[in-house]
């Protein structure tokens, strides 16, 4: 706490001028720049939001605005093919968000608590697998499931999403881990837990915030894929598939109206994560 | 000897995984890039790269084109996300996490959802240059769609957040005290920026340009929306040549280009900053 007495912040002899123009430019010309690109991030979803409501005459999204229906939201499940592929989505999203959260707690563990032989070369495949492009992952793994037999279908591509989100889930979980106070292991050994109790009484409910986390980027990178499962899809349709599908031919405004679904949906989840974890002591 | 078996259990499942549904299958890309037939009749290691010379000579535009667009969005997007990661880590005091998650919302559209919306809003006669149009601002020939610039402009926006994320990261850890000994010093605004916050910040930078980088470059989803027959991009060649042409040794001789692009980068990214940091920015 002596570093704060000797704190030099509030020294009276640093040149005014500087102080001025940087004032300037940190109070006023970035953060309009900051709510600018805010603003154009937010663009397309607002986009999406409103014209999921938008009375479009064909039955399929318009370029402009002929006035405010609900329809959509009341006939969301009227398309049997666009219904479908957002229930194999879902099931997809869910199931490997669940096994990518088995499979990568353990070695985000290991990689934050341990010193192992191929750490270096673990942490190099992780950086490869989350940098791959798409395409090169979906023509692998597409010529690996040719070369093997194996039928492509929904069992290929939830094979495909776990191998892409996986990595993610161990990514997020190690922060986690890494950020936490190494003597509340010792302390739980001390007080005679072996290593499963301390793991499961201390440190689990410790890390969970880190795995819902995980397992929800995992949900969402897995509901919005589409080049990957592109390739391994064989004649199973996603939500997204659908959608590219329908570009062609026009896209039913139901599309917006899930998409607004899955939006808020997604939303609401993150804001009570965020909220469970800052109650939470770490 | 019990508690040095932990990491690699923990490990275990994780690097099966991984070594079944990713190393194998990229390893195998770049062996049946110098190989020759399909599926069908098996294939014959040549040892040849004569399919990769044929590969890149006879797509050289297309793979030109997408490092172009590669290049570009990816300075676009460093362009725009370092001064919004550097006001949200330096000035962003309480609502941090608040501007980082607004930065964040489209990950909570589809990314098709994303793209389709700006095909409408970019529409030649959408609600943006259909209304600029009919004032007489724009000529009525003026359209966006099916530009490169389109194309970019596309990649630009779905790249913004993988960008702000490691940038942030790699300013917000910059000791506050280093800035302000810069100050003391008598360092204009400038000259600590480009001497200190800059450099130090470097690790950032690089991983989150090779991470855009990388992906933009196989992007063909945002050229197949946005962009027209013109713009036509090296993942729309290897997609066709999966599932049109069903030239295998052909799209594995162009997935390995782009892999091995990916591993260049990687390789001089371990080179520059050690294997430690690479997955802390991902």
């Amino acid at each position: 706490m002596t570093e704060t007495v000797l704190q030099p912040g509030t020294s009276i002899d640093a040149p005014p001028l500087v102080r001025r123009q940087r004032r300037k430019l940190s109070g006023y010309v970035l953060p309009v720049f900051v709510w600018l690109v805010i603003a154009w991030t937010i663009v397309p979803i607002v986009f999406m939001i409103i014209f999921s409501f938008n009375q479009a005459p064909t039955g399929r999204l318009a370029f402009n605005w002929f006035g405010l229906t609900g329809t959509w939201y009341r006939n969301v499940f009227a398309i049997g093919g666009l219904t479908q592929a957002l229930e194999h989505s879902l099931a997809i999203a869910t199931l490997s968000s669940i096994i990518s959260v088995v499979l990568g707690t353990p070695m985000a563990l290991a990689l934050a608590r341990y010193r192992f032989y191929g750490k270096a070369m673990t942490d190099m495949v992780i950086f490869a697998d989350i940098a791959a492009p798409s395409v090169v992952v979906g023509a692998a793994l597409l010529g690996f499931f040719l070369t093997l037999n194996v039928p492509r279908g929904l069992a290929t591509i939830l094979i495909a999403h776990v191998a892409f989100s996986v990595v993610f889930v161990v990514v997020v979980v190690r922060a986690r881990v890494s950020g936490l106070d190494r003597s509340l292991d010792r302390a739980a050994a001390d007080l005679g837990a072996n290593p499963w109790i301390a793991f499961w009484k201390v440190l689990f409910p410790l890390i969970l915030p880190g795995i819902v986390a995980g397992g929800l980027l995992a949900f969402a990178m897995s509901i919005d894929d589409l080049i990957i499962t592109s390739f391994v899809a064989g004649q199973a349709v996603t939500f997204p598939l659908w959608v590219y599908g329908a570009v062609k031919t026009g896209i039913p405004p139901q599309v917006f109206v899930m998409g607004t679904m899955i939006f808020v949906a997604g939303v609401v989840l993150a804001i009570v994560n965020s909220l469970v974890s800052r109650r939470s002591p770490a | 000897m019990r508690r040095a078996a932990v990491p690699y259990v923990l490990n275990l499942p994780s690097w099966i995984f991984l070594a079944v549904f990713f190393v194998i299958p990229l390893a195998s890309v770049l062996a049946l890039s110098v190989a020759t037939g399909n599926p069908e009749v098996g294939y014959q290691y040549t040892g040849h790269v004569h399919e990769f010379v044929s590969a890149i000579s006879t797509y050289q535009t297309q793979l030109i084109r997408s490092f172009w667009y590669g290049i570009a969005s990816t300075v676009i997007t460093l362009a725009i996300s370092y001064p919004v990661a550097y006001w949200i880590a330096f000035y962003g005091g309480r609502n941090k996490s608040t501007y980082l998650f607004l930065m964040l919302l489209p990950f909570f559209v589809s990314f098709i959802i994303r793209t389709l919306a700006w095909e409408f809003i970019l529409a030649d006669q959408g609600l943006v240059l259909g209304h600029l149009k009919s004032w007489g601002m724009l000529p009525q020939s003026f359209h966006i769609l099916s530009t490169s610039w389109a194309v970019i402009w596309g990649l630009t926006y779905n790249s913004l957040p993988y960008y702000v994320l490691p940038l942030y990261v790699a300013i917000e850890r910059i000791d506050r005290r280093v800035v302000r000994a810069a100050n003391d010093l008598y360092a204009d605004t400038r000259r600590t920026f480009l001497r200190v916050i800059l450099p130090l910040s470097a690790p950032g930078i690089f991983a989150g340009f090779l991470l855009v980088f990388v992906t933009n470059v196989g992007d063909y989803v945002n050229q197949q929306v946005l962009g027209g027959t013109g713009t036509y991009m090296i993942g729309s060649v290897i997609q066709d040549s999966f599932f049109t042409n069903q030239d295998y040794p052909m799209a594995s001789a162009l997935s390995s280009v782009l892999m091995l692009l990916l591993l260049v980068a990687i390789y001089l990214y371990a080179r520059t900053f050690g294997t430690d940091t690479i997955q802390e920015y991902s």
